[in-house]
């Protein structure tokens, strides 16, 4: 049977053949691995554009970085459940853990130096599912791709000559993409609000809501305050949001409405920065309720990654190119700041108290 | 020492499949952690459910691999090669077997949901901490990348085996028929578990 004595025939063809496959094997992997196209825009790239804007804050989250760990309950009133079966929205109570945050990757931020804010939410629903969401306080994203939005992040890049981003590039941007249009009307008017809680907060990317019969519905949602007394924040504190939300939960718990709205056939479900006609059909499916808060930096929020796309049985994501982008930038984020929490070589230091060290 | 000639049947159906799928599943991981499209979705709906699927497999295989005895290595290998080859293959299965653990446990500890479907999840194994996810996540990337360069190795290993030695070792795995050096040495009764003796004498050294 065997013939290992002997001299194989074509003895160096053979080493080429075990050689060559091999190395296409090797090959594929890299490609597919990004290692051979580095043009390709990368969740590791996005979140390089991240830090670059926001600066390197070890343990902290690369965006939305300033922020407050809050938990407390959603009442569902069913009023949800013949859209979508998951369990959350049957009648009932689930806990939920969340955070308030600023936009951006630096963590002392003034409060006043962005008129958004944001509402990140984890529910945890009795049959061991989760739905995890990120919320904004603004109508409509700026753009509708990674690919736009790691071109924004670029454009906003600080000069390294002034430490600011330079308005002719951002300006050469958004002339660029005019589908940012919408964003722009409505940051012009914006304020920085002195609260979290008189905010109402969008979830801006389409999702699919599957009902029992397993059919799907487009939806948007998104969180509305029942605290009525808006205002702009105050000039000379640059954290007022943390203690105005203390301040108003000593006194009693927070609420918020949460409102989904149906899309009607033909409705954009790929795109975030069009809005839908505001006729649509939303839904009231209960209340939010925010019992008490946290530091960020020890409540429940610190370690949970808000990635839009752990979702429950009965809801899916839609086919909004963010969704996917967010989930895997999260990731890489959510992997950095964990690294650094856990000291591992090669990971940015962070003192014991998991905020940055002087570096 | 007595032992069958090519490996028990189940053994080579496991082998093959193990071998597509653990491929499979090492190009959908490092595709989906290295895209923002769409991809990263489904690839990542796909990775958890077959991560399981591999662990019950490669527990399938191991009971069949202390069960039924592996044939030989050709006595006439050198003790280098030799101990390399049973190395690669306790690393091969020590791999097979952690690599789901740990992202499994990577999970549990990042505090995620292990869903393998739209509704079906499996219990956390570990409780939640930032600590232990970061540990896990790289230990996931770097023993998938270990397990990779073993493959590429055990795959080159195989064909020097089938195309410069030319011994039994890469027939034993196969299913092609086999041309027995005597009529009732066919291969067969590997099925009742029981062994042949070795079909060929010792070879002289090599040249």
């Amino acid at each position: 049977m065997s013939a290992s004595s002997s001299k194989p025939p074509h003895l160096l063809w053979r080493w080429c053949a075990i050689g060559g496959a091999v190395l296409l094997l090797a090959l594929a992997f890299a490609y597919t691995g990004g290692w051979l196209s580095p043009q390709r825009l990368t969740p590791r790239r996005i979140v390089d554009a991240l830090q670059n804007g926001g600066g390197l804050h070890p343990g902290f989250r690369r965006n939305h970085a300033k922020g407050v760990c809050v938990a407390g309950y959603f009442d569902s009133n069913g009023a949800a459940a013949p859209y979508s079966r998951a369990q959350v929205f049957a009648e009932g109570r689930t806990p939920v853990v969340g955070r308030l945050a600023l936009p951006g990757g630096n963590p002392y931020a003034p409060d006043g130096s962005v008129p958004i804010r944001s509402f990140a939410l984890r529910f945890s629903l009795a049959n061991g599912q989760q739905w995890r969401t990120g919320m904004n306080s603004m109508p409509v994203f700026p753009v509708a791709t990674p690919q736009a939005f790691y071109e924004q992040l670029q454009a906003g890049a600080p000069d390294p000559a002034t430490g600011k981003p330079d308005p002719k590039r951002l300006g050469a941007f958004f002339a660029a993409n005019p589908e940012t249009g919408a964003f722009l009307a409505w940051v012009k008017t914006a304020k920085p609000s002195a609260s979290y809680v008189t905010e109402s907060y969008s979830a801006l990317d389409a999702f699919y809501f599957v009902d029992a019969k397993g059919e799907r519905h487009a939806v948007r949602w998104q969180v509305t305050p029942e605290a009525g007394d808006a205002a702009p924040g105050p000039a000379g504190d640059d954290n007022y949001l943390a203690q105005d939300l203390r301040t108003r939960l000593a006194s009693g718990p927070q609420r918020w409405h949460l409102k989904v709205t149906l899309a009607a056939p033909g409705d954009p479900t790929n795109d975030a920065t069009k809005v839908w006609p505001a006729d649509r059909t939303t839904i009231d499916a209960g209340t939010l309720v925010i019992e008490s808060e946290q530091a960020q930096d020890s409540g429940a929020c610190r370690d949970i990654n808000y990635d839009p796309t752990v979702l429950p049985d009965g809801i899916e994501v839609s086919d909004d190119p963010l969704l996917a982008a967010r989930s895997a930038a999260y990731a890489n984020s959510y992997l950095r700041r964990t690294s650094e929490e856990a000291h591992l070589p090669g990971a940015a230091r962070t003192d014991a108290h998991g905020t940055e060290a002087a570096r | 020492m007595k032992t069958s000639a090519t490996f028990h049947p189940l053994a080579r159906l496991l082998h093959w499949t193990m071998a597509l799928l653990i491929l499979a599943m090492l190009f959908i991981g490092v595709g989906m952690v290295t895209t923002v499209s769409t991809r990263h979705d489904w690839l990542l709906a796909i990775h958890r459910p077959l991560g399981a699927t591999l662990l019950v497999l490669v527990i399938i295989r191991l009971a069949v691999r202390l069960r039924f005895r592996p044939p030989a290595l050709p006595a006439d290998m050198p003790p280098l090669m030799q101990w390399m080859a049973h190395a690669s293959h306790w690393a091969l299965y020590g791999l097979m077997i952690a690599m789901p653990l740990i992202g499994w446990a990577m999970l549990s500890a990042g505090g995620y949901p292990v869903m393998l479907g739209s509704s079906l999840h499996l219990p956390p194994i570990l409780s939640a901490s930032a600590t232990s996810f970061a540990w896990l996540r790289e230990a996931h990337r770097y023993l998938a990348y270990l397990l990779f360069l073993t493959i590429l190795g055990h795959m080159g290993a195989a064909l020097y085996h089938a195309l410069i030695r030319r011994d039994d070792v890469f027939p034993s795995m196969t299913f092609m028929r086999r041309k027995p050096v005597h009529a009732d040495e066919v291969p067969v009764v590997v099925v009742t578990g029981a062994s042949l003796p070795e079909p060929t004498a010792p070879r002289p050294p090599e040249p």
